[in-house]
């Protein structure tokens, strides 16, 4: 098996489905002869020609409008933005425009397109550089919305993303740009909507998902020293969303943990707390709980971004609570 | 424009003024179906601009792709969609052309590349620009035609779209119907320009201006635009310039403006001129009459169509959320 950074394994899937299908271009600021703000195209320009790895100007707005208007006519467009951050100002184009085109037409128009970039909390870069959107994305009807932490991941739900009929919302973590992984060789993808086990455990179930499971998997494994037995179970798939992979682990361990890195107000864990309790009630021995991002803009100092995030502490803390 | 000359410019000008005559029917027809409270939400009527739309859209071929507003009717008929299908739309019926799901704004047909139908005011314009740009990718030859109002002109995705359809020398045509009001407000109080198609200046493209009362004008400089993209010398920006006889919606008294206003602009009427055009061709004003009944009773079939036209059934209410993957 090979070893790739989440970059490298991002890189692979596009590259392997450009060159497969000719209607696949890839847009976005820096993409081509800067090769990626993150290094994700690395190379691919050289490989595909300025007519298919397209830089644009600061222009989010614009060419998201425009990917979604080739993708109306059939092409298969990968729009990049820099950081979902910047997805902001084109927002309207994915939730009124790309999200609702197929209905809207009743079919006529699909809108087979990736938007995919860099999200979630980075390392010291504040307020306006430093945020996750999954619960935004994953309110609108007609999105799907994918969050991978490992490079295998990453790859095979791009792939799937890439060949998807419909508006897919593909965040990336910048933290976990680097990060490495074994990929298995040869083609492969992931079904959407399908979760992943991480980590077996048989007490309680922490349900998570992209760079917050940093926090939860080194958290497990300092409980199963204490003989806690933590399961972990990564989403992969926000929208859709896989039900019964979280009841199923729920109904095993009895209690439910959410750790993810936004906001709590309306956060999509609020989602995952009300399937549980809705479908699994009898099972839980425990209220499920939830940790998350603190309800603030993220600040600059270190200490106070520290202390807005999920973290091994509280996680572990929150654990002994629910055990108890 | 001078008047018809041959009988063939005469004839020409016959089906220009058919179809401009259609629109109108239809819109008296769905005015009155909204009244009596059987079309549902915004309807925004084109009466008065025909001229536009209609001159427009002839002079694009049938690979040429069309992207319009949430003020579509007009443009949809010009384009030959089904009257039926359209008033069952509006009506809220599964025959409607995208069966019950857009209504008004939201008119789609892909056989004859109608693009939509867009809600957001100038949000469709760098959709119009992706259009344009897919033709660019694949050498296919076709012309994108973007409608939209005065209003969206002040709005980013406009300038976004354009500065984009610059630089890649993109096959659109970005046609400013400038009414004169956005909804409510007057043109003086929102547009820092006169006329929009100055703006082409900032990104370094073509411009041209026009008053859109005459069908066949309209359609002579639209064509001059058509052709310079599609031999790839890029995108124009037009500014169009025409009145709405009706208000913003059908919820809208239009107070905002004058009798005399409204009354100096009815003489600008592009039937009327059309029509004036046609007699003094030597039409009869019977044979116009008689054009004026058919489409009288294309339009009355169409609202009878919608009327006996069943509901979308309720199964169909996730139909259509995501496209399946075959």
């Amino acid at each position: 098996m090979a070893v790739l950074t989440y970059r490298e394994a991002l890189n692979r899937a596009m590259t392997e489905e450009m060159e497969k299908d000719p209607n696949i271009f890839l847009m976005g600021e820096e993409v081509g002869h800067y090769e990626g703000a993150y290094k994700v195209s690395q190379g691919m320009l050289a490989k595909f020609g300025e007519r298919r790895i397209i830089d644009t100007p600061i222009s989010e707005n614009g060419f998201a409008g425009v990917g979604i208007g080739a993708a109306m006519v059939g092409l298969r467009p990968i729009i990049e933005f820099m950081t979902w951050n910047f997805s902001l100002v084109a927002i309207d184009q994915i939730i009124n425009s790309a999200a609702k085109m197929n209905y809207m037409s009743a079919g006529q128009f699909p809108i087979p397109i990736v938007f995919r970039g860099a999200g979630g909390a980075g390392g010291r870069l504040g307020a306006q550089h430093s945020q996750s959107f999954e619960s935004w994305y994953a309110h609108i009807p007609g999105l799907k919305v994918l969050a991978p932490y490992t490079p295998s991941d990453a790859y095979g739900l791009l792939k799937t993303s890439i060949r998807d009929n419909n508006p897919t919302i593909f965040i990336e973590s910048e933290v976990l740009y680097g990060s490495k992984g074994e990929v298995p060789e040869g083609e492969f993808s992931i079904p959407m909507g399908k979760s992943d086990i991480k980590r077996e455990g048989t007490q309680l179930t922490i349900i998570s998902w992209s760079r917050a499971l940093m926090y939860v998997l080194p958290a497990a494994e300092k409980l199963a020293k204490e003989g806690i037995s933590v399961e972990v179970l990564d989403l992969r798939s926000i929208r859709p969303l896989d039900e019964e992979g979280i009841l199923a682990s729920v109904r095993k361990t009895n209690r439910a943990l959410i750790v993810e890195e936004g906001w709590n107000v309306a956060g999509f864990g609020a989602q995952v707390a009300y399937l549980i309790q809705k479908e699994a009630f009898d099972y839980l021995d425990s209220p499920v709980e939830r940790i998350t991002q603190e309800d603030v803009p993220m600040p600059y100092a270190a200490n106070l971004e520290k202390s807005s995030l999920p973290s091994e502490e509280k996680i572990i803390k929150k654990v002994r609570e629910m055990i108890k | 424009m001078s008047q018809p000359k041959t009988k063939k410019e005469t004839e020409d000008l016959l089906e220009l003024y058919r179809q401009m005559l259609l629109i109108r029917r239809f819109e008296e027809a769905s005015a009155k179906a909204y009244s009596m409270g059987k079309i549902g939400g915004f309807c925004h009527l084109y009466i008065g601009q025909e001229a536009v739309g209609v001159g427009a859209i002839s002079a694009l071929e049938q690979k040429d792709y069309i992207v319009s507003t949430y003020r579509d009717h007009g443009h949809a008929l010009a384009r030959g969609l089904e009257p039926k299908a359209l008033m069952a739309e509006l009506f809220g019926k599964r025959t409607g052309i995208v069966h019950g799901n857009g209504g008004s704004m939201h008119f789609f047909d892909k056989n004859k590349n109608f693009m939509g139908g867009h809600g957001i005011v100038g949000g469709h314009i760098s959709l119009a620009a992706g259009i344009a740009y897919a033709s660019k990718y694949r050498g296919d030859g076709a012309v994108t035609l973007c409608f939209f109002g005065e209003g969206a002109a002040n709005i980013g995705s406009f300038h976004e779209g354009m500065n984009l359809a610059a630089i890649w020398k993109l096959p659109l045509v970005m046609i400013c119907e400038n009414n004169h009001y956005a909804m409510g407000t007057p043109e003086y109080r929102a547009l820092s320009v006169k006329d929009v198609s100055v703006r082409a200046a900032a990104y370094d493209i073509a411009r041209d201006h026009i008053e859109g009362d005459e069908v066949r004008k309209v359609r002579e400089h639209v064509r001059v635009a058509v052709e310079r993209a599609r031999r790839g010398e890029g995108p124009t920006l037009m500014e169009i310039s025409t009145y709405r006889f009706r208000g913003h919606s059908m919820s809208d008294p239009a107070k905002y403006r004058t009798k005399e206003e409204l009354e100096k602009y009815k003489q600008g009427d592009p039937l009327i001129k059309a029509e004036k055009d046609l007699l003094s061709a030597g039409w009869a004003q019977e044979e116009l009459t008689k054009m004026d009944e058919i489409i009288l009773k294309t339009v009355e079939e169409s609202v009878d169509f919608a009327e006996k036209s069943e509901e979308p059934p309720l199964g169909w209410l996730y139909k259509h959320v995501y496209a399946e993957n075959v």
